[in-house]
């Protein structure tokens, strides 16, 4: 069955809601309106005003009640319409939901999963666009996942939902209308495991989310010259497939991590800086990262598409590691 | 005024009193182990304001729901809280509510339906709404109240919980201890409010200003806020007038706040009115004494507890991030 990957989301929220009650979602507009990407059209018709919850615009509070609503045994979804708008409702987020589990003692789980779509190139401009995983992933406590394609969103989305921890869940908005083939039937894709999704001996590009498209296409560009490139998708960053990346990196020997969110402090530095630590006598050369520039998203689209990287700044980047 | 009919009796006074006493005397405890150097980090008291939190839990059930502020140990104590795992908790021991993880800020006892003391100010406040979210959905009949200061009262988190508990109706209860002073700020510098409940008017629900030293007058305000919310009309807003005996935190000499402030408040002393009560009820001197001393043994034997217990084992210290995949999770 092909499905976009907002049907494809949509589909893993219905599944989920019609498996456990628990399940509820918290969010603006998600309910009337069924969310601003039609993803949960008609929820509210179907599983009622408790459970499919218009919110005000109260971010920090719905995402507290959301929390509270946690530590009371239920699994809610909660929608940030952006992921910009975490910068106002950081605290239940980081002090609350993160830490509840560890500061108790472990007396509480805290099964929340926090849904926002994410990234540039929709020219929204610099309060609509950023790539925030890095920001997640330094805060102990929470799991991330990054979902590129319809069928791992779906799959991963599942899981998240079912998992006991919370679990920010990142939406690259220009992949929401991508159309895409999808399992038949029930199905769950467990965090913490990467997927090759194109295999390759001469370099390992680690990817997520919408690069991943972008590091393929410039793997095939790459094939052309003669460079064999392995796409690595780690879809889950919290926790990280260490086995999967360990096994590539020993197969290839050079490594470029591509990510949109900005260089600095990025998914890529931690992750170039455990490769280094651990497996420096694997690499034929030093861990190379192609990443946003540490700029504001611009609007006017020359600028934007100037921000983060394309294929063939991934190309590039690539060559430059190999020494081509 | 309240009919001889609805009055508190002897019984509940002499629970009343109890309760109070026991946090008067963990608070003592602490603060004498805290002088000493025998806790780590910081605590901050409760003292004077005992009868809010006490009325305000003798008026809740058991199966109810509280949630709480950094000075939390008088609402924990309140709701049913044991004082050997509260204090082995101020110790850092293993065996406190958090084994040692949360410390005097953050005791929380699920099973008696404390979800929490909590850190941040006004952070609490969407949680307990959480918590009413659940018993909306599942008719659990169970209440949840939300204790917080002046200080979280302008907090965004509060504004924007009381507005959607309003608006969903959700069965809590919104108790908001005024003790006039945030951290070192004194609320008329910082608001153009004369009576904080006042702002339940804004929400469009109700809002009742209780002398907080009076632990009959908070048990019968807060009995009808909580027969509203169970009943499914929604919450209220309860501010309690309050004194903070103490500075912010033990040891703070609170040199910012008028000498008038404490004689005003000591001379109010919520134990010491019950006391009065009690003794006006009928119930002996020696009787009263016994509760006194059976409140001191509890709290030496508490603090023997705590003293004696083990410390976390430092292995331990990446447990329990994560419910599931911790190690990993952790590692990386």
């Amino acid at each position: 069955m092909k499905l976009t990957v907002s049907k494809a989301i949509g589909q893993a929220l219905h599944e989920e809601m019609e498996r456990d009650e628990n399940v509820i979602l918290l969010g603006e507009d998600v309910g009337v309106m069924g969310n601003v990407f039609a993803i949960t059209h008609g929820f509210r018709d179907e599983f009622g005003e408790n459970r499919v919850i218009d919110t005000p615009i109260s971010e920090s509070g719905f995402t507290g009640i959301a929390v509270g609503a946690a530590m009371r045994g239920m699994r809610p979804v909660v929608e940030w319409m952006y992921d910009d708008f975490i910068t106002v409702c950081l605290d239940p987020v980081m002090n609350q939901a993160a830490k509840l589990r560890y500061m108790t003692g472990g007396q509480v789980k805290i099964p929340v999963v926090f849904r926002a779509p994410m990234g540039a190139g929709r020219r929204n401009a610099g309060q609509h666009s950023q790539c925030l995983e890095a920001l997640f992933t330094h805060i102990p406590g929470l799991k991330v996942v990054c979902p590129s394609t319809a069928a791992d969103a779906k799959g991963l989305l599942k899981a998240a939902i079912r998992d006991d921890d919370p679990v920010v869940f990142l939406e690259h908005k220009l992949l929401y209308a991508k159309k895409e083939e999808i399992p038949d039937g029930e199905y769950i894709i467990p965090l913490g495991k990467a997927d090759i999704k194109r295999s390759g001996k001469d370099v390992t590009i680690l990817t997520w989310s919408r690069q991943v498209y972008f590091a393929l296409e410039a793997a095939e560009t790459l094939a052309a010259e003669g460079i064999d490139a392995e796409v690595v998708d780690l879809r889950t960053l919290v926790p990280l497939d260490w086995e999967t990346v360990k096994a590539s990196v020993c197969k290839t020997h050079n490594v470029v991590v591509v990510e949109e969110g900005v260089k600095r402090g990025g998914v890529g530095a931690e992750l170039s800086a455990q490769i280094t630590e651990e497996l420096f006598d694997e690499l034929d050369s030093p861990v190379g990262r192609v990443a946003g520039l540490n700029v504001v998203s611009p609007f006017a689209p020359v600028l934007e598409d100037a921000e983060f990287p394309h294929p063939a700044d991934i190309v590039s980047g690539v060559k430059k590691t190999l020494g081509r | 005024m309240k009919t001889a009919e609805t009055l508190c009796g002897a019984d509940w006074y002499r629970e009343a009193y109890r309760r109070m006493a026991l946090i008067r005397g963990f608070e003592t405890k602490a603060a004498e182990c805290f002088t000493r150097s025998e806790l780590a980090g910081n605590i901050h008291l409760y003292m004077g304001q005992e009868a809010s939190g006490v009325g305000a839990c003798l008026a809740l059930k058991e199966s109810d729901y509280i949630t709480s502020t950094h000075r939390g140990h008088g609402h924990c104590l309140a709701k049913g809280a044991s004082t050997d795992r509260s204090m082995a908790e101020l110790f850092g021991k293993e065996t406190g509510y958090c084994r040692g993880r949360g410390g005097s800020m953050h005791i929380v006892d699920v099973n008696r339906g404390i979800l929490g003391a909590n850190g941040i100010v006004g952070a609490g406040i969407p949680l307990a709404a959480g918590s009413a979210l659940v018993s909306k959905i599942k008719g659990d009949g169970a209440v949840t109240m939300a204790f917080f200061g002046d200080g979280a009262s302008n907090q965004g988190t509060f504004h924007e919980t009381l507005n959607m508990a309003a608006a969903w109706k959700l069965p809590m209860v919104f108790l908001l201890e005024n003790n006039h002073y945030g951290v070192s700020t004194e609320i008329h510098r910082i608001t153009n409010t004369d009576r904080l409940a006042g702002r339940a008017d804004a929400y469009g629900i109700p809002g009742v200003t209780v002398d907080g030293t009076d632990v009959e007058a908070v048990f019968h305000t807060v009995a009808g806020a909580v027969e509203r919310a169970r009943s499914g009309d929604g919450p209220s807003l309860i501010e309690t007038m309050v004194y903070r005996y103490q500075g912010h935190y033990c040891g703070d000499p609170a040199a910012y706040r008028p000498k008038e402030y404490l004689e005003e408040g000591k001379s109010k002393d919520p134990i010491d009115k019950a006391r009065a009560r009690l003794l006006e009820l009928g119930v002996q001197d020696e009787e009263i004494e016994a509760i006194d001393r059976s409140v001191s043994a509890e709290i030496e034997g508490a603090y023997q507890f705590a003293k004696n217990s083990p410390d976390p084992d430092p292995k331990a210290v990446i447990e329990d991030v994560y419910s599931s995949d911790n190690e990993r999770s952790v590692l990386r």
